[in-house]
């Protein structure tokens, strides 16, 4: 992969005869336990760790769950409810799935936004950052198909909505409803393909995982100076330094899960799934999962069916160009004064636009009351499209304008410089320029 | 070395076992569940018994009906049959022992042994070829009772050829055992309940 | 900085879930309590086996609940009535079995096994019993309705389920205290609800009746115990594992708890070395 060569020393003849054959043991000590880490690494680094586990609790519970549930609209409500009641553990297995997806999601966002307080999408760390934006479309298309398969209202309405998106694509948008549903609605073969494609999705995401490590260990860990890593005094061998840090960090993350799971598995949830999905009556509010909401918001913002679907696309797709778009060398937020305000702006932003994209549009915001239809009222609808423009302003035009205006902080000389500052605050006083 | 630090070692290996022993312990429980949900369900477990009507099988009939998912012959035997099946000596037999979950394990597999409740003429055991589960057909190989052109009784497994007699017993072929007898009681003259 | 971090943390924290929004004009369920509430609240047996018999001589005329069988009733975390009580209670009940040879359905007495019989055969016959209305299914009626909403209040109070249904039971307003407006907007053979989520009109008549039940442990049967124990029998009928779920959490959590403060000290062992 990269050039840090291994140590690696086969013990046994056994070992030997093995690695002339198939070095994979050499991988694992280069790469894993004697990968040179920088030394600094705060916890917020510890939720790539906590999401490959992730990764795989979903995967084991989804293999398992699929050996209780039937995939017909007939069977698919009640299949789930076999599970909760019948099956040795299913209630278990099935609030670890669902729940998961909620823990994915926040580890993720915890993991994005972390990647770009620190300046992580920065040359040369271009092609990582993207792989990974590509992982969260992937996420998304899994978690929104998983989803409709327990058959409840919600997973019924949600996968109506959504795939009536298309149909907004001029000239083709009805055929290609009619080709995602195999239908005139979702039924069905709807059904049967979403769960098809929500099997098949996370081994797509592991495919990438793996691309989305090997392109980390080209390149390296980014830290939260920023500063490259200049010699083996910035950095610590990956074992055991951070396989206990990152084992701590699981640990406690799986507490926090567990709480969910055991304590309120239904919060994170809809009631009215609960309900067996009825094509003949829609819910009176169809709102996705909270991790979709800000995107959900997006959408309703624009006043116009194609509109709307191009900006919910465009503001998940303007991630991949976000390395170009920040115009700063500095990457660590830490010593960007002024990139810091506006980064917890973004981050509050996109929290509004969550709240935004919960309530009925035409409510007053953060409140069940309608509000009068033709005066000025802060609707959710107002707020949403408020927010989608300065979502859009982030990345458009403080960013670009940003790195031209801003005087960055002085950096330290190197990573070492700066954990012997931290330790002995005495030593801070020596000037790092 | 000193012995501070030797001490100080030694408390440090301590802790990281220690560690590394409860973080396997959890791995152990954890996966658990994840065997475990394999197992037959609390329905399928509350599914497992089944009554049949003896009264509309005619002497010479078998019928053959679904328990967890496996077939049960129900025979109505001739006597011809019985006679038969008491004709052999328990040292003719393959397996000598009875196969019925209603007696204790090592009973001999006598024709009264192979019934329950004295009830000699009708024979219940699972349709299930004791060699690699097949389902064997009724009134066929060589060990059943032969009538001019028709033969009554006896079981010929057509996937790898056993034989079984007019009491279910293996006499000739790759299976083991005789055919399994389940449990089963009668609930009047002429119904049963298996399971 | 501080405060707009601050800011931003404890907006994630609000945003973790929005509940759906409350339906126009339908009243906040009354808080009572139950004994299964919170991180350690268990079901009452008593109350469960209270419930049951009013969800059978009352509910079930027009309510099925498909999920349940007569098993559930002596599973473990439930109303544990004896297995000899299920049989009983089981056989009282007439199901349909069949084909038989001749190809007939037939009825035969209930089995431990059986599912609870429905009322109807089909959701078109609920609805012509019942002047169109159809009584939903009970089996998941205290998971699919929230008695109240709001973020914070669903996180530490659940979505009262069970308070919705025992609000639903005692809320009526009896017809000879609608008001003058309610009496002209009252459609023909519907009852007034506040309570109800598609309300306040309701097709169901009010249910339940002073002493309509005889409790076999002597409870006296006022319409409000009767309703507060089917809330009950129907949140246990909700959630079934519910008992050992929360006994499973804490081991859980301990287990964790321990694991994580023994990997913290390795932690801090081996960066002792470091910097």
């Amino acid at each position: 992969m990269s050039g840090h060569a291994s140590n690696y020393q086969p013990k046994s003849a056994f070992a030997k005869w093995f690695h002339e054959r198939l070095p994979i043991m050499d991988m694992v000590q280069g790469q894993a336990l004697d990968f040179p880490t920088p030394k600094n690494l705060n916890y917020f680094w510890t939720f790539g760790g906590i999401l490959a586990v992730m990764l795989v609790i979903q995967i084991i519970t989804g293999v398992v769950l699929v050996m209780h549930y039937t995939p017909h609209v007939d069977m698919a409500f009640n299949s789930v409810e076999h599970i909760m009641r019948d099956v040795n553990s299913g209630w278990l297995l099935r609030y670890m799935h669902a729940n998961g997806a909620s823990m994915f999601f926040i580890a993720v966002y915890i993991h994005m936004f972390r990647g770009m307080y620190y300046g992580s999408y920065k040359a040369p760390r271009e092609v990582l950052w993207m792989i990974g934006v590509l992982i969260y479309l992937v996420m998304m298309a899994t978690a929104f198909m998983g989803y409709v398969l327990p058959w409840g209202q919600m997973s019924f309405w949600g996968a109506k909505v959504i795939t009536n998106l298309f149909s907004a694509i001029p000239f083709f948008g009805e055929s290609i409803t009619t080709l995602l549903w195999g239908g005139y609605s979702v039924d069905n073969p709807t059904l049967n393909r979403f769960f098809s494609l929500h099997f098949l999705l996370p081994f797509v995401i592991a495919g990438l995982v793996i691309l989305h490590i090997w392109a980390l260990h080209v390149v390296g860990n980014n830290n939260p100076t920023g500063v490259s890593v200049k010699g083996p005094q910035d950095t610590v061998p990956f074992s055991p330094y951070y396989t206990v840090k990152d084992a701590f960090a699981i640990v406690i993350f799986l507490m926090f899960f567990a709480l969910w799971v055991f304590f309120a598995p239904n919060y994170l949830g809809h009631a009215v799934n609960y309900q067996e999905a009825n094509p003949l009556v829609t819910p009176a509010h169809i709102v996705p999962e909270w991790y979709f909401l800000p995107f959900y918001a997006i959408l309703r913002a624009i006043p116009d069916k194609l509109g709307g679907v191009i900006a919910m696309f465009a503001s998940i797709l303007i991630l991949f160009v976000l390395p170009w778009l920040d115009t700063s060398k500095v990457r660590s937020g830490n010593y960007r004064p002024i990139f810091r305000q506006f980064f917890w702006l973004f981050a509050i932003n996109c929290v509004i636009l969550g709240f935004a994209g919960s309530g009925a549009p035409d409510s007053y915001f953060m409140s069940h009351e309608a509000a009068p239809p033709d005066q000025w009222a802060l609707t959710y609808k107002l707020v949403g499209q408020i927010a989608t423009a300065y979502y859009f302003a982030h990345f458009l035009v403080i960013l670009p304008l940003l790195g031209l205006l801003e005087t960055p902080k002085p950096l330290p000389a190197s990573i070492s410089d700066a954990v012997l500052a931290e330790s002995h605050p005495s030593a801070a006083a020596v000037p790092a320029e | 070395m000193s012995t501070a630090e030797h001490a100080e070692t030694n408390r440090r290996d301590f802790l990281y076992i220690a560690t590394g022993s409860v973080a396997a312990v959890g791995a152990a429980l954890a996966v658990w569940p994840f065997i475990n949900q394999m197992n037959p369900d609390a329905s399928v477990l509350a599914l497992a018994s089944v009554e049949v009507d003896l009264a509309p099988i005619a002497e010479g009939q078998e019928i053959t009906i679904k328990w967890r998912g496996n077939p049960v012959f129900v025979r109505h035997r001739l006597p011809a049959e019985i006679e038969a099946a008491n004709k052999v000596a328990l040292s003719d037999l393959k397996d000598p022992l009875a196969r019925n979950a209603n007696l204790s394990d090592g009973d001999p597999a006598t024709d009264a042994n192979r019934v329950v409740g004295g009830k000699e003429q009708y024979l219940v055991m699972m349709g299930v070829c004791t060699h690699l589960g097949c389902v064997p057909i009724g009134n066929e190989g060589e060990y059943a009772v032969v009538e001019g052109n028709v033969r009554h009784g006896g079981w010929f497994c057509p996937c790898h050829g056993s034989n079984y007699d007019t009491a279910g017993r293996i006499r000739k072929g790759p299976a083991p055992e005789n055919l399994h007898i389940p449990q089963y009681a009668y609930l009047s003259d002429s119904k049963i309940r298996i399971g | 900085m501080t405060i707009l971090k601050t800011l931003a943390i404890a907006a994630a924290g609000l945003v973790l879930s929005l509940g759906a929004a409350q339906a126009e004009g339908q009243k906040t369920a009354k808080d009572v309590s139950f004994s299964f509430e919170g991180p350690f609240g268990q079901f009452d047996r008593a109350q469960l086996q209270r419930g049951y018999k009013v969800y059978k001589e009352v509910c079930s005329n027009c309510h099925a609940m498909h999920l349940m069988s007569f098993r559930n009733l002596s599973q473990p975390g439930g109303p544990e009535f004896s297995e000899e009580q299920v049989k009983a209670l089981a056989a009282s009940f007439q199901v349909q079995d069949g084909p038989n040879n001749d190809g007939e359905m037939f009825e035969r007495p209930g089995l431990p096994s059986d599912r609870f019989p429905s009322p109807f055969p089909n959701e078109q016959a609920a609805r012509a019993a019942n002047g169109g209305a159809y009584p939903p299914d009970l089996s998941l009626i205290t998971k699919s309705r929230p008695g109240w909403y709001g973020t914070i209040n669903q996180l530490i109070n659940g979505i009262g389920g069970p308070q919705y249904v025992y609000s639903v039971l005692t809320g009526y307003t009896p017809d000879d205290q609608l008001t003058e407006e309610l009496r002209k907007e009252q459609p023909e053979g519907k009852y007034h609800n506040p309570f109800f989520a598609n309300g306040p009109w309701i097709g169901m008549g009010p249910p339940l009746s002073d002493d309509q039940v005889t409790f076999d442990d002597g409870t006296a049967g006022s319409v409000s115990q009767m309703a507060r124990d089917v809330s009950a029998f129907l949140a246990w009928a909700a959630e079934p594992k519910m008992e050992e779920r929360k006994r499973t959490g804490f081991m859980v959590l301990i287990f964790l708890g321990v694991l994580a403060l023994l990997l913290y000290l390795s932690m801090k062992k081996v960066w002792a070395k470091v910097h």
